[in-house]
């Protein structure tokens, strides 16, 4: 290698250059293979052992696959993300476009209404978690304010109650994130085309009619990134979970994330833990490698 | 956050606009004219969600600054009555966390100790690579980037049960060179593909001319193309701190009681089960969690803004 590439430069500085760009790129590369790709490598593999606290390589096939999609526990999880998922990506979607929508039409202050609507996506999901968990906590929240205002029989106890549990992840996630969704689609509809606008404006159409038939489906690129970005989030959302319900009542607010963390690290069942981790994984790839490969193709 | 790898877009991103998301006189706003009523309505809608997304921010601040009677007795939406700052002098420095009365103040610093190191290398890495993939480019580097690209997005989940054991076989288990570490190694994604995504609108000819005058490698980065790569440099420093700052997941699984960064340490604080739940010393230690990044937002909000629309935004 050395010897054809000195033979064509002439000098082993003429080599340096060659490869000095890879050279640089190198570490980068090697820590990404080694910690990204050799770790999903690593904890693929765990997956199909017999590990308990310990990595241990006595392999079972799949049976830590069957156990995981035996389990109440993992069902629950898949269900509350199934739940906690479609509806945060739709209301998040719809309070997203309805927030651009008004804010194109020309208002004053919008940049300091933007501030307001986007700061929370600066917060940390604890922090996030902290504010919502004592507002919605019965005892001294929303409920025991309404009631100190003289609504005696006001009840909303949705973070004690198990059923309704999973809803208050909902409430707090789109507050977080439902105003970036904003920022994504007035970014989109600052770019429409205005000629078929104001062609169809002059055909009579209505201002609805117009949003409704030309503005919004120009709007699908918009619509798209917003719905990768929030299903990755939904995905992987821990953090918020932890900070605001700890999973609980129960087990009724579990998601995989969490589910992945207990029974890995506190219930010592690291085999199970590393097949749920794969399955979060192909969820998470099945979404982002056609987008990103799709990128990847347009720019060519 | 998802990518965008489009000239298009990026050129959105990266060109010195003044607002972003871009307003101007172009869109759809141009052509619909709304009347007088409506306007009102508009403007009563949009004022409603302010409230909605201020709201919690109001709730920890004035609850910070109450004492705990006030709150307990169904005061949460109220003034205090009673001001008092010694729910932040608790949380700060005598508030328990864990086993210990030390108040938050060490995982503050904790957390500065983290980000600084984490934040510098990972967007020099960053600048480095993308100019590399940009300027530099060689066989399957498409291939290199998209692996870099992947690795943004992957379930950390996935990575936690061998960077535990990894850490804990070099000895850097529990302790905060160990968390510099992993957010450096998930981070390099992100950096690379600002830097990428930047350069690429970056005049090649200009490198090119620099190459036969005889610059190097080196000489090139410095000279060409770090002076004009101030503004991507802000956006990815901010949202590398962002992140870091904010990460909950890594700080949880691979820290000590010693090294626990801020975002672990408040959580400490606000799930123990010991002794009564102090809501006002819980909302001051959020807001001193929340303070760095809402500062950096209100400083450079529309840096922030970039950063989250070129990690995500098509055109």
């Amino acid at each position: 290698m050395a010897q054809t590439t000195s033979g064509r430069g002439g000098s082993g500085g003429d080599w340096l250059r060659d490869a000095l760009p890879r050279l640089v790129l190198s570490p980068s590369f090697a820590i990404v293979l080694i910690f990204v790709y050799g770790f999903i490598l690593f904890t693929f593999v765990l997956s199909f052992t017999d590990s308990r606290i310990l990595p241990s390589f006595g392999f079972v096939g799949w049976e830590n696959y069957q156990k995981l999609f035996g389990l109440r526990a993992w069902g629950i999880a898949v269900k509350n993300l199934a739940i906690f998922g479609s509806l945060y990506i739709v209301i998040c979607c719809a309070i997203g476009l309805l927030l651009a929508i008004l804010l194109d039409q020309k208002i004053r202050a919008e940049g300091f209404i933007r501030t307001i609507y986007l700061y929370p996506m600066a917060l940390s999901f604890i922090v996030t978690g902290t504010a919502w968990k004592w507002f919605l906590d019965p005892g001294i929240g929303l409920q025991a304010v309404v009631r100190s205002w003289g609504w005696e029989s006001f009840t909303f106890d949705w973070i004690k109650n198990s059923e309704m549990a999973i809803y208050t992840i909902v409430i707090a996630a789109v507050w977080q994130t439902s105003g970036f969704v904003m920022a994504m689609f007035l970014a989109g509809l600052r770019g429409i085309d205005t000629e078929m606008m104001k062609a169809a404006q002059i055909d009579g159409a209505s201002t609805f009619a117009l949003y409704r038939r030309i503005v919004i489906p120009q709007l699908r690129p918009a619509f798209m990134s917003a719905f990768v970005v929030l299903a990755h989030m939904a995905i992987k959302s821990y953090d918020l979970v932890i900070a605001l319900t700890g999973g609980g009542p129960g087990t009724a607010t579990e998601l995989p994330a969490t589910f992945m963390y207990s029974y890995t690290f506190t219930r010592n069942q690291m085999g199970i833990g590393a097949a749920s981790a794969v399955i979060m994984l192909m969820t998470i790839a099945a979404i982002m490698v056609p987008f990103i490969y799709s990128e990847l193709r347009e720019k060519k | 956050m998802a990518t965008d790898l489009s000239a298009e877009a990026s050129a959105a991103a990266i060109k010195p606009v003044r607002q972003a998301p871009p307003s101007g006189s172009h869109g759809s706003s141009q052509v619909i004219r709304t009347g007088g009523a409506a306007r009102i309505v508009i403007y009563l809608i949009l004022a409603l969600f302010c409230l909605y997304y201020l709201l919690p921010l109001y709730i920890m601040v004035v609850n910070s600054l109450k004492p705990l009677s006030e709150i307990t007795a169904g005061g949460m939406m109220a003034l205090p009555r009673d001001w008092t700052l010694s729910p932040w002098a608790s949380a700060w420095s005598t508030a328990q966390i864990g086993v210990a009365a030390t108040g938050l103040r060490p995982f503050f610093l904790n957390s500065i100790l983290m980000v600084v190191p984490a934040v510098a290398i990972s967007t020099v890495l960053g600048a480095m690579n993308g100019y590399v993939l940009t300027k530099w480019r060689f066989r399957g580097d498409t291939w290199v980037f998209g692996l870099l690209l992947f690795a943004c997005f992957i379930p950390f989940q996935m990575v936690l049960i061998p960077m535990a054991r990894m850490l804990g076989l070099v000895g850097l288990a529990g302790t905060v060179p160990g968390l510099i570490f992993v957010h450096l190694v998930y981070g390099i994604g992100f950096s690379t593909l600002y830097f990428r995504n930047y350069y690429q609108q970056f005049p090649t000819e200009l490198v090119r001319a620099a190459q036969i005058d005889g610059a190097g490698f080196f000489t090139i980065f410095r000279r060409i193309m770090l002076p004009s790569s101030g503004p991507i440099a802000v956006v990815c420093v901010i949202w590398q701190f962002t992140n870091i700052w904010n990460d909950f997941l890594f700080g949880a699984s691979f820290s000590d009681f010693d090294s626990q960064p801020m975002t672990v340490a408040l959580n400490n604080l606000v799930q123990s089960s010991t002794g009564v739940k102090e809501y006002n010393v819980h909302f001051a230690g959020a807001i001193m969690a929340a303070l760095p990044t809402l500062l950096v937002y209100i400083v450079a909000g529309r840096y922030f803004v970039r950063g989250l629309m070129a990690g995500s935004v098509k055109g």
